[in-house]
């Protein structure tokens, strides 16, 4: 790989575990988003050299698989913080102003989306509809599901994780 | 299979079940139009992503109009391809389209051979109604043989399928969603830190401008004009029948004599012929695999084989990033592109007494390739290219044309002597199977010391992906593989890798489906896969009318043994003539 591309080399053990899911798929035909959340939930996040990893290991091109990544807003490239905060933007949760919940976070935050704080304790994410439109808009805090969510409430839901 | 009969604009057609409506239509004359649908069936190249929706049409029963390209015909269906709902909806998609779309048409590589532009004179666009977001935020990709500009791409996918599913490259995907969608490489790399083997077939196939050649004609034209230098050209075996199409002839038409004419009218001082170089080529191959044949018979084990051939820089692209463990295999003789280059700038310069670096050498090639193999350092003597530029036939047509020439009033003339002397085995390297022809041709005399009662080896030729036949040389079977395309050639290596249970000894590969005939670089075949038969036809005429059908008879070539390299895979030759390959490691 061109040395722009190899920036790091993979955890033997974190890469063992994947490898062993990979093995156990039935085929490994049509599994690539299966394998991307698998790879996601040991690594934390999908860096290139994950890409490449599984792009070999499922025999398809790189390219394919940069292409579902980039595809879905539920992958990513970047390490996530400690309290990744996702702000659902489905059509529901942005008619009652997930934007501007969105736009107080990033505030509060510093932060664009897809970026984590440099104390690597937030990063804020946005993503399309969680199934919990009667809730909107709402606010994911790692697993924790936050509804009807106010710019005003923004500080305080932060204060939670300090 | 059973038929399905249905109506289409109120015309009756039987057509078999699995049918598109867009084919059936076809059949009774209905032309659909189409944008990012691409059927080149001979090729194993299907694009029926139903991506951009201009094909749509009115099924009775239907409440959704249905993409053309992609719907099966079903018994009684009745489909209206032209009532004021189609029109509107396909006008509308297209305006929709070009209101993300750069309107700089009138510079645009592609102009005049835009199916987009094409389109929108059919539909009779007049005005984009719809105004908003535009996409013009991608940076250009520059590679030495293609360039990207993806503000232009369409997302057709036609270049992701050629890539992925034709050649099984894999240097193009998909990339992001919704306005940010576009045709990128992994991680977005440019071009030429990729797997991309620079074939240019996706040019080949880009109905837009998203992707084109890098273009050289301009610096053509300043090195004709400068006063110091002495201007070179040579001219690839596959251009002579495909150039024509660029001036209104028919595909397949032969016009050798006329660009010969047209370059010495443009000012090169001496213009050659790369099938000298083919002859070349075939002097130090077929020595090698004679060599290689010999030790094997002999009972050595370790020889390589099958020694594949090295004439196609995207193929030698192909195997150093995609199977390195292979890279003993291929015969070690250059390209004869770089062949040329590096004769005429050491044989030819020392004749006419100059300095190589006073030399300037043109290539005019099917190929985009080719492009980038004469800028590869092994290449170079002291940053000196033995290749200086290299143009596609598609520029050579654009150069004729601003030097206000027209190829059909020129009369027929003659390439200059020696470099430009040939035989019909240089031509025949212009087609798939036509490199092993000539190598076989030349192998058989070799080694019987008896000369061919039949020239032509007719089970080599043909359109086949991958065709495999026995040629007896004496009591000796010599198997031999073709494969042209890199998706066979992909399959066959797979196969070699695999302990080549078909005891294979000899195999061509070209990356580009026909062969160099439908190269990067070759005037657009929109589609019409029949142009590259018309091409192949003519390759295979104009070698029956060469006087001089095999390359060890070529004159010129061996004087240029017995003056200059000594023997084939000699010391000088092998200096001169062959090269090495290295693994490349690739996104």
């Amino acid at each position: 790989m061109s040395s722009s591309v190899v920036s790091q080399t993979l955890d033997p053990s974190k890469c063992k575990q994947l490898d062993q899911f990979i093995d156990q798929l039935p085929s490994k035909k049509g599994e690539l988003i299966a394998v991307l959340h698998k790879a996601q939930e040991i690594f934390g996040y999908l860096p290139k050299e994950v890409q490449q990893h599984i792009a070999k290991r499922l025999e398809v091109p790189v390219a394919k698989v940069y292409g579902v990544v980039s595809f879905y807003s539920f992958f990513s490239m970047e390490p996530k913080g400690e309290h990744p905060i996702s702000i659902c933007m489905g059509t529901a949760c942005y008619v009652r102003g997930a934007e501007k919940v969105l736009n107080e976070f990033k505030k509060e935050l510093n932060l664009e989306v897809g970026e984590t704080t440099p104390d690597g304790k937030f990063s804020l994410l946005s993503l399309r509809c969680v199934g919990a439109c009667g809730l909107a808009p709402v606010v994911m805090v790692g697993e924790k599901v936050y509804g009807r969510v106010t710019p005003e409430m923004v500080k305080d839901i932060l204060k939670e994780y300090q | 299979m059973p038929n399905i009969t249905l109506t289409i604009d109120g015309k009756r057609v039987e057509v078999p079940k699995g049918t598109t409506i867009l084919e059936a239509a076809k059949k009774i004359g209905l032309f659909i139009p189409t944008l990012c649908h691409l059927d080149l069936h001979d090729i194993k190249m299907v694009n029926q992503t139903a991506s951009c929706r201009i094909c749509v049409v009115e099924i009775e029963g239907n409440r959704r109009l249905m993409p053309a390209c992609a719907t099966p015909v079903q018994e009684g269906m009745k489909v209206r391809t032209n009532s004021v709902r189609v029109l509107n909806a396909r006008k509308t998609v297209m305006e929709l389209i070009l209101s993300d779309h750069p309107k700089d048409c009138l510079i645009c590589s592609k102009s005049g051979e835009c199916e987009l532009q094409d389109l929108a004179e059919i539909l009779g666009i007049r005005e984009v109604r719809i105004t908003g977001r535009s996409q013009s935020v991608y940076k250009k990709d520059y590679s030495p043989s293609i360039i990207r500009n993806m503000d232009k791409c369409i997302m057709c996918r036609r270049c992701e399928t050629m890539c992925n599913d034709v050649q099984t490259v894999g240097a193009l995907s998909g990339i992001n969603r919704g306005f940010d969608a576009v045709v990128a490489t992994a991680f977005e790399v440019p071009l030429e830190e990729s797997v991309c083997t620079h074939c240019g077939q996706c040019v080949a196939v880009c109905p837009v401008g998203a992707l084109a050649e890098k273009d050289n004609v301009w610096a053509v034209v300043e090195a004709l004009a400068d006063p110091d230098k002495v201007v070179v050209v040579q001219t690839a075996p596959a251009v002579r029948v495909a150039l024509g199409e660029e001036f209104g002839y028919e595909p397949g038409t032969i016009v050798t004599g006329k660009m010969v004419a047209a370059l010495r009218r443009l000012g090169f001082d001496y213009v050659f012929d790369t099938d000298f170089a083919a002859d070349l080529t075939i002097m130090e191959e077929a020595s090698e695999v004679l060599d290689r044949l010999q030790r094997y018979l002999s009972g050595d084990t370790t020889v390589p084989l099958p020694i594949l051939t090295s004439c196609c820089p995207a193929w030698v692209n192909f195997i150093e990033s995609q199977f390195p463990e292979l890279l003993d295999i291929p015969s070690s003789a250059k390209s004869p592109q770089q062949m040329f280059g590096s004769i005429a700038k050491s044989y030819y310069a020392e004749k006419l007494g100059i300095p190589r670096e006073k030399m300037v050498v043109i290539s005019v090639m099917p190929c985009l390739a080719k492009k980038q193999e004469a800028s590869r350092e092994e290449f170079q003597v002291d940053g000196n290219p033995d290749v200086d530029l290299s143009i596609s036939t598609r520029e050579l047509a654009h150069l004729i044309k601003q030097a206000n020439l027209d190829l059909r009033e020129l009369q027929e003339e003659e390439f200059d002597y020696p470099l430009g002397m040939s035989t019909g085995a240089g031509v025949i390297f212009g087609t798939t199977g036509g490199v092993i022809e000539a190598a076989t041709r030349t192998a058989y005399e070799w080694l019987t010391g008896r000369e061919l009662e039949t020239i032509d080896f007719e089970q080599l030729r043909g359109m086949d992906g991958i065709r495999v036949a026995t040629v007896p040389i004496d009591d000796f079977e010599l198997n031999i593989g073709i494969a042209h395309g890199l998706g066979n050639a992909r399959a066959l290596l797979e196969e070699i890798e695999a302990g080549n249970p078909r005891n294979l000894h000899a195999i061509e590969i070209m990356a580009c489906p026909g062969g160099c005939i439908g190269g990067g670089g070759q005037p657009y075949h929109h589609g019409n896969i029949e142009i590259l038969k018309k091409r192949a036809a003519a390759i295979y005429k104009e070698d029956r009318n060469k006087p001089i059908r095999k390359s060890h008879e070529n004159p010129a070539i061996q004087e240029l043994y017995e003056t200059y390299l000594g023997k084939p895979m000699g010391e000088k030759a092998h200096a001169l003539l062959h090269t090495t390959y290295s693994e490349k490691q690739k996104v």
